[in-house]
This record gives structure tokens, C-alpha cells and sequence, in this order.
């Protein structure tokens, strides 16, 4: 495979980047000339993007842009849909994820996730549900437990909602809950970055609400990229946006700047709804 | 305009329509009748295969039951010679349950294995040979297991596996005996073979059907390979599995040639792995050729019969509700 790059090719990259840290704000993820790749389609082309820390990031387009591609290039969640490949370097806290040697395991759970459809476990509780990846990590110590789910659930306002139903099937929740399970799931193992992939595009409008909120309160502790097809949506939760077209990255910048004043004519008419 | 070109295709239609009607209504009976109809026998045979079934079981095994009571399935012998008959369905009850519990402990754990390589960790152009291969296994008849089994497999396990056992451990009383191949072990390893296709493939589709939702989720909390199995597949797909056992476990129920032909045929109560045993089919086709019409041991072995069908049909009809259970819920709420 093709996705780690060379080691010669990563040192400079590594040390520019701590450059540009040691005089700018903190850039929790740096993607530099990232490419991908589905067999022959190449979706994502040369995008160099920098997250800042504590800072939720928006990134929008039509569809087909490679919105999704993109935020699952950053966990290397792309690598598992079969022919499909990447290039290019997407720095954690300035060390290459894809570099040589790099477990993606390690990875993910450093950057979690939360899909498109609220996706619980079915066959599991919801206090199984949020203490998986805590499983998975050999925690065994129920007390530890007990108190990563509460924290996680309450995080994700999900807690004074489920306190008694602890027990009950994940699934037996509602959309929304379901949906903030997932989120709660992605929070207990203690990521440092949450990527949302359209998360409430399965959702009524109360529920969009209420993750709204969630990840307004989220960026205090993590840093989020949240994928969305809902301009507004951008618009009032994230404090940068990146626009996508056809795999380029078109404009990048605050989230006022951008959607009051676009550089490109292409966002403004994305923005105004000439296309898309 | 408007008016005379919407009224156009309109006419246009009428003829066409008027001719059909023509067609359907003066005729008496319609295809459709005799399809329907003919469906509905073809259909009904099936009811009347099963119910002609048991009636005849049920009936066939009255002489023995009535003779010999519930002891026809709690005693402890099996003698066919006149004189001194004695009936009973024991034996041969825990010499199948004695098997088939062999062949699903070792026949799923490997049929697991396959089906999880197949499922998750195995490219496409392995994937797709290889489970026309298993499905083949399916098709060999049995009595080529059988043959296999006594002239080839036997010998295997007697010198690699039953020896060995029988020298260190034969003081077991499970253990104990002459290890000749010929007995209840071997039976249920040949047994344990002739499953695999079965429960590696349904378990592989049970697999297959689970949703990337449910992978994608346990890989984004940081699970390795296995461990998304584990969590996301398993988990979801465990009662299509439970169930895909449970077919498997009819399987060896149910099984008669090969296992008739290693297994030793003796009447006896099973008492270690390493004696010749019988089951209730390799009974019936042993001894079948034997019995005179209207005899007792005819009824006896009917009784079996009888028995049997019951078993078989009772794990088939849970093992269905399991596997169609996974697959609903695939269609429907859960993802």
C-alpha cells in the first residue's frame, strides 16, 4: 500500500510544522497534500488543511465532494472500504498518522467517530454500548467503568435521560438518543479530536437541536470536525469552514468570514445556493 | 387543441382495453385459475407428506409402545431375539445425542473459523472459490463420507489420535477400552466434517448480512481486527450463528449412512468414547433388513422412527426461527 509516505519526506514536514506551531495557534490536525483515491476515482486532491485545537471545524460542499472521504482520511477510516487508498501526511499534534510503523488502532482511538445513522451495538445495553471501547482497552475495574459511562453520558446530555434504563438494548432508545449514545460511546475513550460524519442527517429537528448544543459544549475539552450537508448548521456551530468541491479544498476560513464574505465566487454561489 | 389531444390517446387506448376485456370474461376458467389452483395441490402434497408421515409412525409404533410403555424409552436394553424381546430407545437416543454433541463441538468451532475468514478477513478472489468448495462438501453423498470414513479417516484416528489418548489418559473411565476406530468418537468426527458446510456457510451469510455500520462503529473506538468482530459481528449476528448450530446439530441428528457404517452397531449404552455404539438411525438402517413385517422389533424400530422425527423436527423448526430472526432484523429497525 501506498499510504505511508516516506520517512525522508515526513522529518521536514514534522519540523516545519513545528514552526508554524511554535508562532501561530495550535494546530491539533494538519493534513498536507492529502490524496485519495476509491480504485481509480480520485476523490480527494491535494487538500491542505489546518485544525486548530479546541475548535470546532465544519467542513461543507456538495455531495460528492469528499466531505465523508476527507474526515475519514484523518482516523484512517478510509484505508478499510476495499480499493481504497491515500497519500500525503495528516499530522496529530504534529506526528504523521499514516507514517511507517503507525498502528491505526492507536489512531482511532485517539480521533473517534460518529456515523452518518446512529449506529449503537444492537445487541448490547446502552452501559455496554459506552463502556466497549473501554472493554477493548482491558478496563476491567468496574468502579472505572461506572464512572466513564456517567461522565461519558453526561457529556453527551444523554445521562438524566437514561440514569434507570442503563440495562435496557441500545437500540431500544430513540433516534436522537441513539444517536448521542454513539457520541457518548466516542467520548469514553477519551479521544482528543471527535470527527462527525453528518451526524444529524438522520434526525428530526429537536434532536439536530440538542447535538447542536452537545458539540458547542464538546469544544472545551476536544477538537471537532464535523461533516455537514446543512449550511445553517455549519453556520452556527463551527468557528472555521472548509468548503469542498470536487475533492479540491476551494476556501478555508472562519466560519463569519466565510459565509459573510466569501473569497472564492464559487462558495458564494455554494453558499447562495447557485449549485449544490 | 388541448382538449382534442388529450381525448386522442384515450381512444386510442379504448379498443386495445375493450379487447382484453374480451379476452378475460367470456372464458370460464383463466390461466390464472389453473395456476392457482395447481399451486395450491403442489402446495398441499407437502402438508399431506408430512402428515401421511406421521401417521404412519404413529401407527407403526403403537404394538411396541404398548407393550412395553414408557419403559420403551428408559430401559436399558435392545434384544431382538425371539424369546426374550426387550425394546427399548435408549440406547440409541444417547448414542445420537452422544454424537452429534461430538460433532458440534468440534464441527462449529471450525465451521466459525471458516466462516469468519470468509466473512472478514478473506480478499475476494479467495472469498468467492472458496465457499463454492464448502458448498461442494455439501453435495458429497454420505455414503462417500462413509467409505471415506471407514477405510481411510478410521485408521487416522485410531493410531494418531485414539491410541495416543488410550495411553495416556485410558484410565479415564470415558477413555476406556480398545481403541479400534470403530465407535462413538470417530462417528461423531465424521459427523463433525459433514456439518461444517452447513454451519460455515449459514454462518457466513448470517456474517455477511450484518450492516459496515456495525464494523465502521467498533473500528472507530479503536478496535483491531478481531476485536471488531468480536463487537461489531458477532454480537449482531449471534442468534443466525446460534441458529446456523442448530441446523448443524439437525444435520448429525439425523445423519445415517456413515455413521452406520463406523460406528460399531452395538446396543449399549454409551459409556466411553472408545466403544461401539449405535444411534437411532444407524439402528434403523442396520437392523431394518432384519425385522419381520408386523414383528415387534419392526414396531420397536418404527417406534425409533417415530422418535427421531420428532427430534429432528423440533431442533429444524427452532434453528429456522433463529436464522430468519437475524435476517428480519437486518431488513428492518435495528441499523
Amino acid at each position: 500500500m501506498t499510504l505511508s509516505l516516506q520517512l525522508e519526506e515526513l522529518k521536514p514536514a514534522s519540523s516545519e510544522a513545528s514552526a508554524i506551531r511554535s508562532t501561530m495557534e495550535k494546530f491539533k490536525i494538519q493534513t498536507e497534500k492529502l490524496n485519495a483515491w476509491f480504485a481509480n476515482n480520485h476523490v480527494l486532491k491535494d487538500l491542505s488543511i489546518n485544525v486548530k485545537e479546541n475548535e470546532v471545524t465544519a467542513i461543507i460542499g456538495p455531495s460528492g465532494c469528499g466531505k465523508s472521504t476527507f474526515i475519514r482520511c484523518l482516523n484512517r477510516m478510509h484505508e478499510l472500504v476495499p480499493g481504497a487508498r491515500s497519500s500525503g501526511a495528516v499530522l496529530l499534534d504534529n506526528t504523521n498518522v499514516y507514517a511507517r510503523g503507525t498502528d491505526p488502532v492507536t489512531v482511532r482511538r485517539k480521533v473517534g467517530m460518529v456515523f452518518q445513522k446512529p449506529n449503537p451495538f444492537p445487541t448490547m445495553s446502552v452501559y455496554d454500548n459506552v463502556a466497549a471501547g473501554l472493554k477493548l482497552n482491558g478496563v476491567r475495574d468496574h468502579q472505572k467503568l461506572d464512572r466513564a459511562v456517567k461522565r461519558s453520558l453526561e457529556l453527551a446530555f444523554l445521562w438524566d435521560e437514561v440514569k434507570t434504563d442503563l440495562d435496557k438494548s441500545g437500540v431500544s432508545l430513540s433516534g436522537g438518543q441513539q444517536q448521542r449514545l454513539c457520541i457518548a460511546r466516542a467520548l469514553a475513550v477519551e479521544p482528543e479530536v471527535i470527527l462527525m460524519d453528518e451526524p444529524c442527517s438522520a434526525l428530526d429537528p429537536i434532536a439536530t437541536a440538542k447535538i447542536e448544543e452537545l458539540i458547542a459544549s464538546l469544544k472545551s475539552q476536544y477538537t471537532v470536525v464535523i461533516v455537514t450537508h446543512n449550511m445553517q448548521q455549519a453556520a452556527r456551530v463551527s468557528d472555521s469552514t472548509a468548503f469542498l468541491y470536487l475533492g479540491k479544498l476551494i476556501e478555508y476560513g472562519g466560519t463569519t468570514q466565510l459565509f459573510e464574505n466569501p473569497k472564492e465566487e464559487l462558495t458564494e454561489r455554494y453558499l447562495t445556493g447557485k449549485f449544490g | 387543441m388541448a382538449v382534442s389531444e388529450e381525448a386522442r390517446p384515450k381512444q386510442g387506448k379504448t379498443p386495445a382495453r375493450a379487447r382484453l376485456a374480451s379476452l378475460r370474461f367470456p372464458r370460464r376458467f383463466s390461466c390464472d385459475d389453473v395456476f392457482e389452483a395447481s399451486s395450491i395441490i403442489f402446495a398441499g402434497v407437502i402438508v399431506l407428506i408430512i402428515v401421511v408421515t406421521s401417521v404412519f409412525l404413529v401407527r407403526g409404533s403403537v404394538p411396541v409402545l404398548e407393550s412395553f410403555g414408557t419403559g420403551f424409552f428408559t430401559g436399558k436394553n435392545w434384544i431382538a431375539a425371539a424369546g426374550s424381546e426387550s425394546y427399548s430407545a435408549l440406547p440409541f437416543v444417547l448414542g445420537t445425542l452422544v454424537t452429534s454433541a461430538i460433532a458440534v463441538a468440534v464441527g462449529v468451532p471450525l465451521s466459525m473459523g471458516i466462516a469468519i475468514f470468509l466473512a472478514e478477513m478473506a480478499p475476494w478472489s479467495v472469498r468467492n472459490p472458496l465457499s463454492r468448495v464448502i458448498e461442494l462438501l455439501a453435495a458429497v453423498p454420505s455414503i462417500v463420507y462413509g467409505l471415506w470414513g471407514l477405510f481411510v479417516f478410521r485408521l487416522w484416528i485410531r493410531d494418531y489420535l485414539e491410541t495416543p489418548i488410550s495411553n495416556y489418559v485410558g484410565s479415564f473411565p470415558v477413555f476406556q477400552g480398545t481403541p479400534l476406530g470403530l465407535d462413538f468418537l470417530t462417528a461423531g468426527l465424521i459427523l463433525a466434517i459433514m456439518i461444517i458446510p452447513t454451519v460455515s456457510s449459514i454462518s457466513n451469510d448470517v456474517m455477511m448480512a450484518v450492516p459496515a455500520s456495525q464494523r465502521e462503529a467498533a473500528y472507530s473506538i479503536g478496535a483491531t481486527r478481531w476485536e471488531v468482530v468480536r463487537t461489531g459481528v458477532l454480537g449482531y449476528a449471534r442468534s443466525g450463528i446460534f441458529g446456523a448450530t442448530i441446523l448443524g446439530l439437525g444435520r448429525a441428528v439425523g445423519e445415517t449412512m456413515a455413521v452406520t457404517m463406523i460406528i460399531g452397531n452395538i446396543p449399549a449404552l454409551p459409556a466411553s468414547f472408545f466403544q461401539h455404539g449405535a444411534t437411532m438411525a444407524s439402528v434403523i438402517a442396520n437392523e431394518f433388513s432384519e425385522a419381520d413385517p408386523g414383528s415387534l422389533h419392526l414396531s420397536a424400530l418404527i417406534g425409533i422412527g417415530l422418535t427421531l422425527f420428532l427430534f429432528a423436527l423440533e431442533i429444524n423448526v427452532f434453528a429456522q426461527l433463529m436464522v430468519w430472526r437475524v435476517l428480519k432484523v437486518r431488513g428492518g429497525s435495528v441499523e
